[in-house]
């Protein structure tokens, strides 16, 4: 694979074609923040937190670094008053659905978000979508899933597929930024799962 | 019919339609497409065939159920060929008459006819009618005289004719050149230039390509792209075959709402043709070119017409858009190059084809060439599609065209663009129309939505309005769209209930620009337009809703309040009697008061007091005066007196 040199922050960065910005600084000991990445898994994009500026004067923009494919020669700010601007509001838009999130308060002191900035939301997951795409792409068992669309949009367990697969594994539960996932799950799980096969036979009995 | 082997034999089978064709021959042509559906076109069809039938004349006349004439506000419309007598707002009962008095008589039924709304003038010919005869129709004109259903009318006004030029005059290259040169720009909603685009595809390694048709529109209150479907299929099929040819695709796709469904009949029904002839599938015209199309039915999410969200919904997966920094005519569907065009663009390019570059390059603007049709709805006199040469400007296209505002009322915006479009005001009336002109008035063209707005609009209920939409329809994959929308309609939402802040511009203003700068796709980019153009042009709006909690415009429900002038109140009773509230008081002789405790805003007492009284009225940011005291009400009517 060719070598790919670009400057982030000031600094002289080499990356190999096909890598994003974000893994290209992260190999360079260069911290963006991010909600939805994770790297054993595809690229999202939802968050939008790890957003950062490329290029200079009137050719700058703003591009999101999970996504955005290293370029030779390319020039990259991770912080910047726009960027920090733009990731305070996105955390405090957040912090509506999990004012308790340790993740998101680390960031939100960081960034000086203000966790009571707008009403309180009712579901305090942040459709990082980090349970859903493992539980895809790397068990390969779609157990959860979302449901919906838009600010309606929820994450689900498939109760036939979760009663089988979850209890045993669990993988997805320490990626969760707010626990909203534990509590998803339990709810199916009281909700929805059949009751274990020796009650039910018992019950036959 | 069999299939067509070469050039020659198609210009052999198109002679062979037009010897049968009697050009004198009288023929009856209404309006069916969806709009005219609903306004009784199919019981005027009926009507008309058992009339004819009735009174022996099936073979002396012919009837021809076009698609879309675009004047809908009159529909359904007939047209009488070959003098082009043009009757509106035609009823099953208006049929006989028809056929006795125009087709066997020659005469005009004046009652039928357009009447012109200043000099009352009637105006017999389609051509002569102000609402037409200002626009420009060269996408549009055929909807009015052909058949969608009829492959041979396509083909009777010289349809096809630019395919098999390119297959057989022309390279590839030759092809994408003369679009380049012709500077079409997407009528979609970005503007992108055509020919840019298709060279991209063109030039990508990858041998597999794909074109594409984007039929899901979805703006409220735009429908021309289900026009030119449902009335003329086989121009948008031409234009796709051609650019895969250029292109170099030999699979298309037209991506159309299931909501469409005549537009679904149409369009597959034309495919079939169109390979029954030959001119679509294998070695089309005998050329060696092969290309198939396919059409696959949206299940009706707005943020399915972004290019990429298309394209993952084609996929067969749930569609949300995907990041596009690697362009999708470069890596697109299945990571093929393809090219995706808005339904009016790809009706652009047989056009250009036939007449040339230079022709289509008279018409318009430096940086936006051709028509555009708009869809002319909201308080407008003449309501329906209308096509516009580019630089046209809008003074000319709401009141030459739309005939201005009805019910004598002042104009107060025109919303351009679609819901993420902006609002533009009165003093910018002289804008001329074009993707740049209306970007840099914070407005865009969008897919030609055109929504006027009268004095009686309130622009901060219409940002809302059009905030609440967009955010029904985030997909709600990323952060900036799905939450920072729910915010701003919120906000908005309290601020048309008096419930406003002084800080609320200024928060509406950061989540404006989070979501412009950092949102997925163009949905929650161009989300904050119609919060961000009506507070640069109605900023006093916001404000008065906010400080001084009232609705300039009288139309925020939770800011009015409905006060009868006793001076004026003649006790009629009507308003009491029709207040679905009870909240009004008073009797035969007794001035009515309302009761603001029982009252629900609901307004019904204002639209029914009589005109000549008008006496309730709505108040706003002020206090309503304490009631009458009780011995003043008592109305002592002259007449009684003696």
């Amino acid at each position: 694979m060719s070598k790919i040199l670009l400057n982030i922050d000031g600094k002289e960065v080499e990356a190999t074609e096909g890598m994003t910005l974000l893994e290209a600084a992260q190999n360079a000991g260069i911290f963006i923040p991010t909600l939805c990445h994770h790297e054993k898994l595809e690229p999202f994009g939802g968050c939008r937190l790890c957003i950062v500026e490329t290029g200079s004067g009137d050719r700058s923009k703003l591009v999101v670094s999970c996504v955005y494919p290293a370029e030779q020669n390319l020039t990259v700010r991770t912080r910047s008053d726009k960027i920090d601007r733009i990731r305070k509001t996105i955390l405090e838009l957040l912090l509506a659905h999990a004012p308790d999130s340790f993740q998101l308060r680390e960031l939100a002191l960081e960034y000086g978000a203000d966790k009571d900035r707008f009403e309180k939301e009712a579901s305090f997951c942040i459709h990082c979508g980090l349970c859903v795409r493992y539980c895809a792409e790397i068990k390969k068992k779609n157990a959860v899933g979302f449901i919906d669309r838009g600010i309606s949009k929820e994450i689900s367990f498939i109760p036939e597929i979760a009663s089988k697969e979850c209890d045993a594994c669990k993988e997805c539960f320490p990626l969760c930024p707010t626990s909203y996932l534990q509590a998803s799950f339990m709810l199916t799980k009281a909700l929805a799962f059949s009751p274990p096969s020796s009650e039910s036979e018992k019950k036959r009995e | 019919m069999s299939r067509i082997h070469s050039p020659v034999e198609l210009e052999e089978f198109r002679k062979s339609i037009l010897a049968e064709r009697d050009p004198n021959k009288p023929c009856i042509t209404l309006c069916s497409g969806s709009a005219c559906h609903a306004t009784g076109s199919k019981d005027v069809a009926e009507s008309l065939v058992q009339e004819l039938e009735k009174q022996g004349l099936t073979s002396e006349v012919d009837i021809r159920r076009t698609g879309c004439h675009g004047y809908c506000e009159r529909g359904p419309i007939i047209v009488i060929h070959p003098e082009e007598i043009c009757y509106f707002q035609i009823e099953p009962g208006d049929v006989p008459e028809i056929i006795d008095q125009t087709i066997k008589e020659k005469k005009i039924i004046e009652r039928l006819l357009y009447s012109d709304p200043v000099t009352n003038e009637k105006i017999t010919h389609e051509s002569e009618i102000p609402f037409y005869k200002n626009q420009e129709r060269l996408v549009f004109g055929s909807n009015g005289c052909i058949d969608p259903k009829s492959i041979d009318d396509y083909l009777a006004i010289g349809g096809y004719g630019a395919l098999s030029k390119s297959l057989f005059e022309m390279t590839p290259v030759d092809v994408l050149e003369e679009v380049k040169k012709s500077k079409l720009r997407g009528r979609g909603g970005g503007g992108f230039p055509a020919g840019r685009k298709w060279e991209g595809s063109r030039n990508a390694p990858e041998k597999t390509k794909y074109v594409i048709v984007n039929a899901d529109e979805g703006d409220p209150g735009a429908y021309m792209d289900r026009a030119l479907l449902e009335g003329n299929p086989h121009s948008i099929l031409e234009g796709l075959v051609i650019g895969a040819y250029a292109i170099g695709a030999q699979e298309g796709y037209i991506y159309v709402r299931q909501e469409y469904p005549l537009a679904v009949e149409n369009v597959t029904l034309a495919i079939k043709q169109a390979e029954t002839l030959g001119l679509l599938g294998k070695n089309i015209l005998g050329s060696g070119f092969d290309f198939n199309v396919i059409v696959h039915q949206g299940a009706g999410a707005f943020v399915c017409g972004e290019s990429t969200a298309l394209m993952t919904a084609l996929e067969g997966r749930v569609g949300e858009p995907r990041p596009k920094y690697i362009r999708s005519n470069i890596k697109g569907l299945w990571e093929k190059p393809s090219v995706l065009n808005n339904v009016e663009t790809w009706a652009n390019v047989p056009l250009i084809i036939n007449k040339g570059a230079d022709w289509f390059t008279q018409l318009g603007t430096e940086g936006s060439k051709g028509t555009k049709i708009f869809s002319l709805v909201g308080k407008i006199a003449n309501t329906g599609l209308v096509e516009a040469p580019m630089g046209m400007t809008l003074k000319d296209i709401i009141f030459k065209i739309g005939g201005g505002i009805p019910g004598g009322k002042k104009f107060k915006a025109v919303q351009t663009g679609g819901p993420s479009g902006g609002c533009i005001p009165e003093n910018l009336l002289d804008l001329k129309v074009g993707f740049d002109e209306l970007s840099q008035a914070g407005s865009m063209m969008g897919s030609g939505g055109m929504i006027v707005m009268d004095e009686d609009t309130c622009m901060v209920d219409v940002a809302k309005y059009f905030i609440g939409f967009l955010t029904d329809e985030s997909c709600g994959k990323c952060v900036p769209c799905r939450e920072g929308l729910r915010q701003m309609h919120r906000i908005l939402d309290n601020i048309t209930c008096g419930k406003g802040k002084e800080s609320d511009i200024a928060l509406l203003e950061q989540l404006s620009e989070t979501a412009i700068e950092a949102s997925l796709c163009a949905l929650g980019k161009s989300a904050p337009n119609p919060f961000l153009s009506t507070l640069r042009y109605f900023r006093d709006e916001y404000e008065a809703h906010i400080k001084e909690k009232r609705c300039p415009a009288l139309s925020c429900k939770n800011l009015i309040s409905y006060y009868i002038d006793p001076d004026k109140c003649k006790a009629c009773m009507i308003c009491a009697k029709q207040c679905p509230a009870a909240a009004i008081d008073g009797g035969k002789k007794k001035i009515h008061i309302i009761d603001p405790d029982k009252c629900t805003n609901c307004g019904t007492c204002f639209d029914v007091c009589p005109s000549r009284f008008g006496a309730v009225t709505k108040i706003s940011g002020e206090p309503v005066p304490p009631p009458i005291p009780e011995k003043d009400r008592i109305i002592i009517r002259k007449s009684k007196e003696k």
